[in-house]
């Protein structure tokens, strides 16, 4: 028997979910709204920092001390480079494992997959000297690598699903019209997929732009990004709640703006192959 | 030219042998259809041949040369597949287009080929429109238009008209043939409807299982099947199979008798039974007799369709004994 969508029921459903998208929003709020406080007012009680001054005093300093666009330059480089890298390298190794699969296919996305389980702080040391013997330490391009190799399984993992869904005789039909595998991955199999790598890309982006391990281990001044702007804020002076939750808005609202825009693109890139 | 030889052919995808060493000779300008009954390898046949699957072991020769490891690229044929298999992101023009800017032609020959080929498919309004905005039949024409302005060696088509409703189906079969009288190009049709293998073929392959059970031309093929299989597949309504006794009078195992070559009476014959249903077609009836004392199934006859019959009617049969097929214990024509 169907079940019944009674008023009653929509409604507590409704309040669930607002409550729900609050408590999942609430600490980014409470971040912009410190913000917006002096240092003084932002150690205060909840009630008493609502209501106290708004001031811009604490973005004037951030910006004094910090230079804020190095860093956001940094995080743009390093997560489109990153991710268009990855891409480069994720299209082909998914069009193989979508059409081409062989016995261990499977066994390989999976072990791709399970290098994802393996905590990070595991192969800090020894990336660590092999940035350091390189001369990569602080520097963009190294970050890029690492980023890369960081995200590469799971663009394989996305493009992979978006690929099984294209139908191979569209691949065949290229094939029998005298396409060379280089023309069969651009005109046919790249232009099809583009919804899926557009949100792989944008999926990508954001994970990279929010990588704060990596980034703040192996930066120092030259390449730090957005992640390393935030976290010199909480100094070993103490913790300055208004400052630091200033640069942390100023950090996270470029990738929220874009997350806003693209949200229709990242929920189907997320969604995408669940249902079946 | 177009004259394709398999040589001892085999195919298996890993234990399972689906084509047993097969040999075939498709003339040069040959309309040949595949058919059988699905699974029987048909399609992977017509694969092999596109160079979409390796064989196992054995010789695909093309005009002459040794097309066996060559990719599908480099083998100069064009295949039409039962998906139409159109780029969904290219418009009607660039999907014609494609094979011919794969291969580097000039833009001014390209175009010049879009038109002719657009206006003999009737698709010129159609050109610059996306297949999901384009019918049925109307993408097939595109699948067939994208085919033909590579001038290929052979066609091969893929159960092309399946997915069509059966109006379009019966125009698009007329279409392709008269394709193949204009062109004169090889073309390789698998079907696993007889209707369209007796319509459109020169010469039909029937396969059952990988085996190659019989080649000729349809009126072969539905005069004298080699065997029982061949018998039972060509021809529509099917041929109606008898077993035992009557079958031993003729000194046989088995004896088949085609619907249309039965009289039907309703006052003498040599068999009786019952109507049980008669399909009314207007021209032709065709009526199912049961309770004939031949076997368990019941014998298929057409009649005239002005002939006054209902269900429960008694009827009397009477075989024409020229056109009486025969076959031994193993089935094969005796």
């Amino acid at each position: 028997m169907a079940r019944r969508v009674t008023n009653r029921r929509k409604a507590v459903v409704t309040v669930l979910a607002w409550l729900v998208g609050l408590a999942i929003f609430f600490p980014i709020l409470w971040i912009v709204i410190l913000s917006f406080k002096s240092e003084g007012d932002a150690i205060k009680t909840p009630f008493e920092v609502l209501g106290s001054a708004w001031t811009f005093e604490s973005y004037a300093t951030v910006q004094e001390r910090s230079n804020y666009f190095r860093h956001f330059w940094n995080s743009v480089v390093i997560s489109l480079g990153s991710t268009l890298i990855g891409l480069l390298i994720a299209i082909p190794a998914a069009w193989a494992m979508a059409f081409v699969p062989g016995k261990r296919t499977k066994d390989v996305l999976m072990w791709m997959l399970s290098t994802k389980m393996l905590p990070p702080v595991g192969v800090l040391v020894p990336i660590y000297l092999i940035f350091r013997n390189l001369g990569l330490l602080d520097t963009r391009f190294g970050l890029v690598i690492v980023l890369t190799l960081i995200n590469l399984p799971i663009i394989v993992w996305m493009l992979y699903t978006y690929f099984k869904e294209i139908p191979g005789e569209i691949l065949e039909a290229a094939r029998m019209d005298g396409a060379s595998l280089k023309n069969e991955l651009i005109h046919v199999l790249t232009p099809m997929a583009v919804p899926g790598i557009a949100s792989t890309l944008l999926l990508n982006i954001i994970l990279a732009w929010n990588e704060a391990f990596w980034t703040l281990n192996l930066t120092a001044a030259k390449a730090a990004p957005l992640t390393a702007f935030i976290a010199s804020y909480s100094s070993p002076e103490g913790l300055f709640y208004a400052k630091l939750s200033a640069a942390s808005t100023m950090a996270i609202a470029p990738i929220l703006i874009m997350g806003w825009f693209s949200q229709k693109q990242l929920v189907r890139g997320l969604t995408f192959g669940a249902v079946k | 030219m177009g004259r394709i030889t398999l040589d001892k052919v085999t195919k298996s995808f890993g234990e399972v042998n689906v084509i047993p060493p097969l040999d075939l000779t498709i003339n040069d300008g040959e309309f040949v259809v595949f058919v059988g009954p699905s699974g029987c390898g048909k399609s992977t046949l017509l694969r092999l041949i596109a160079g979409l699957e390796d064989v196992t072991s054995g010789q695909i020769r093309i005009d002459g040369e040794d097309a066996t490891d060559m990719p599908p690229a480099k083998r100069g044929l064009a295949m039409v597949f039962q998906s139409y298999a159109l780029y969904p992101h290219m418009s009607v023009r660039k999907n014609i287009a494609f094979p011919m800017k794969m291969a580097g032609m000039p833009q001014d020959e390209q175009n010049h080929r879009i038109e002719a080929a657009a206006k003999s498919l009737n698709l010129t309004d159609y050109l610059d429109r996306r297949p999901g905005q384009l019918s049925g039949g109307q993408r097939q024409r595109v699948a067939i238009g994208r085919a033909i302005v590579r001038e290929p060696s052979a066609f091969l088509f893929d159960e092309p008209l399946s997915n069509l409703d059966a109006a379009l189906r019966v125009n698009m079969r007329l279409e392709i043939s008269e394709l193949h009288n204009a062109l004169k190009t090889t073309m390789i049709y698998v079907t696993h409807d007889q209707v369209e293998a007796m319509t459109m073929a020169d010469k039909i392959v029937v396969l059952r299982a990988g085996n190659i059970e019989q080649v000729g031309s349809p009126l072969d093929l539905y005069h004298s099947p080699q065997n029982e299989f061949v018998a039972g597949f060509i021809g529509s309504p099917k041929m109606n199979l008898i077993r035992g006794a009557e079958a031993a009078k003729h000194g046989v195992a088995t004896i088949g008798i085609r619907p249309e070559h039965l009289a039907a009476s309703t006052e003498s014959g040599l068999w009786q039974g019952t109507v049980g249903v008669a399909e009314h077609l207007g021209s032709d009836t065709f009526l199912h007799v049961h309770d004939h004392g031949l076997g368990e199934e019941p014998l298929t006859v057409r009649v005239d369709g002005e002939m006054p019959v209902r269900h429960g009617d008694r009827i009397f049969l009477t075989p024409d004994e020229s056109k009486l097929h025969r076959f031994d214990k193993q089935g094969l024509r005796a």
